[in-house]
């Protein structure tokens, strides 16, 4: 009962406060006190919007070319990476020898943030779909990396004995015990390595692309466009909405044991 | 005994690892795999790093670039940390704050940070104002997100005996909620060092007029990777010293606090 007047309260206070900043935007923009060179007026946004959407696009092409090339991108980036992350991550949560054998070089290329790989991704791969892949393919290895691993270590001591004891080995022990040990910590590194993954691509995109989200901005940016700017945030707002909702869609389903989460 | 014959193992293990790890590296350069211009040997790499420290590259020496990146970082992050830190704790005592604040913060959140970039530009040009600007939208949100969930999960029975004896609302952020949620805040502070710094880098390589970013993005244009890769070396060390510096103060906190 308090929860739900509770819930009412944020839905109440949280929709008054959107419907605030609005009214406080379009009179802004209307009285000149909000720059139209800095910031959209709401008719400007909704123009760039249906220029992108329906009208004769930006930056060739229209909104649903650019976001799914970026999605595309997203996606193969993401699962060429976890696709070795997350076993090797596994791998090295097991056994000792291989985290002894693997982790100085994951040591050395750790600390190196993303965005870091673009100038080289670039001089060697050029500005096509394989440099970002590969800017992409180290957005998501680290983290998935790191996080499977450390699911692994935190499986309890004693399912692991027990396992021992009762003799589980090869595949079994993989599918049936280190697996699901370590899927909440799996999962939190895929959520790191997918938000990685947009924040690199837009990035990418941002210093040199034919089409994408980052295209849209870079060129709205160069034309001081600004509600076009605008627009091109919101589509990458959606983007990032969306993935992020398909893989808590998928989470909940591989862990059905988890109520809450 | 076995278990120091096991160290041993493993240390050479370890060994081998960054021996392949170069080996590889230095073999593929030696035979020329790709051009030495696209694929320099590791000591080239690193003749060129104190070469760039004496002899400027795109108007400053290395460290000079350095410099830059490190003042704009600085002002961001101390700037995210200064408002994220009081708002996430006023947020988790102010239910009216919580309400109004956490559905537009949780919208705002989708966009990724360097999405800022061009209104960062236009609003701040590309000297301090615009990458500090990004820096600030990567270093926000852990830092506002962590106070707010370390005040938010502070245990009833402190707040309640602070009521008791009739302390303030200000009162209690200050004297009960910031202790109670340190080392929540710290390890924020840490992931939104890390993001900040991956931001900036960002933001240098797309719009800025000095700084590691813009050395690594004219080293692409001139298509020089070893300037390229000791850009990637000097952000490396600076963020892995930035983080073990702040889990030193993590380890620290929760070392006094007893844990």
């Amino acid at each position: 009962m308090s929860a739900t007047l509770r819930d009412n309260a944020r839905l109440w206070t949280g929709t008054a406060t959107v419907v605030g900043l609005v009214g406080l935007w379009l009179i802004g923009s209307a009285s000149g006190f909000i720059s139209a060179q800095n910031f959209p007026s709401p008719e400007q946004f909704f123009a760039a919007a249906k220029q992108l959407v329906v009208g004769e696009g930006f930056a060739d092409g229209r909104i649903h070319e650019h976001m799914l090339q970026s999605v595309k991108l997203i996606l193969l980036g993401f699962f060429a990476a976890t696709a070795i992350g997350v076993p090797l991550g596994l791998w090295m949560g097991w056994s000792r020898t291989a985290e002894a054998l693997v982790n100085p070089i994951f040591l050395l290329v750790r600390p190196i943030p993303a965005l870091a790989w673009i100038p080289l991704a670039i001089v060697w791969l050029g500005l096509g779909d394989a440099a970002k892949v590969m800017i992409l393919w180290f957005a998501a290895f680290v983290p998935s990396v790191i996080n499977s691993f450390t699911g692994v270590r935190s499986i309890e001591r004693p399912i692991i004995e027990a396992s021992a004891m009762l003799g589980v080995r090869g595949w079994t022990l993989v599918k049936d015990v280190i697996v699901p040990g370590a899927l909440p910590s799996i999962f939190t590194g895929l959520r790191l390595s997918l938000q990685g993954c947009l924040t690199a691509l837009v990035a990418a995109e941002l210093l040199g692309a034919l089409l994408g989200m980052g295209k849209v901005l870079y060129q709205a940016g160069l034309d001081i466009y600004p509600a076009m700017i605008l627009a091109g945030m919101v589509a990458v707002a959606i983007v990032g909405f969306g993935l992020t909702a398909i893989l808590d869609f998928v989470e909940r389903r591989s862990m059905p044991w988890r109520t809450t989460h | 005994m076995g278990d120091k014959l096991q160290n041993r193992r493993l240390m050479w293990l370890s060994a081998t690892g960054l021996l392949i790890f170069f080996g590889l590296w230095t073999f593929a350069a030696w035979v020329e795999l790709a051009p030495r211009k696209f694929l320099p040997l590791p000591w080239d790499v690193v003749e060129r790093g104190f070469a760039l420290m004496s002899r400027p590259f795109s108007g400053q020496t290395l460290q000079g670039h350095l410099a830059a990146s490190i003042d704009r970082y600085l002002r961001g992050f101390l700037l995210a940390a200064a408002v994220g830190v009081p708002l996430g704790l006023l947020m988790g005592w102010y239910r009216w704050l919580d309400n109004m604040i956490t559905p537009l913060f949780d919208s705002l959140r989708f966009i990724a940070p360097i999405a800022w970039v061009p209104f960062a530009a236009l609003w701040f040009g590309t000297g301090i104002g615009g990458p500090t600007m990004i820096i600030f939208a990567g270093a926000f949100p852990p830092c506002l997100i962590n106070a707010y969930r370390g005040a938010r999960f502070v245990e009833k029975k402190y707040i309640e005996a602070a009521q008791v004896y009739g302390a303030s609302g200000p009162r209690i952020i200050y004297e009960v909620l910031l202790p109670a949620s340190l080392p929540s805040i710290i390890a924020g502070l840490r992931i939104g060092a890390g993001a900040g710094w991956q931001s900036l880098i960002g933001a240098e390589l797309i719009a800025a007029n000095s700084g590691i970013g813009l050395m690594m993005v004219r080293g692409q244009g001139a298509l020089d990777t070893s300037i390229v890769m000791v850009g990637m070396i000097a952000v490396g060390l600076f963020g892995l010293l930035v983080d073990v510096a702040l889990r030193g103060v993590e380890a620290w906190v929760n070392h006094k606090r007893g844990h």
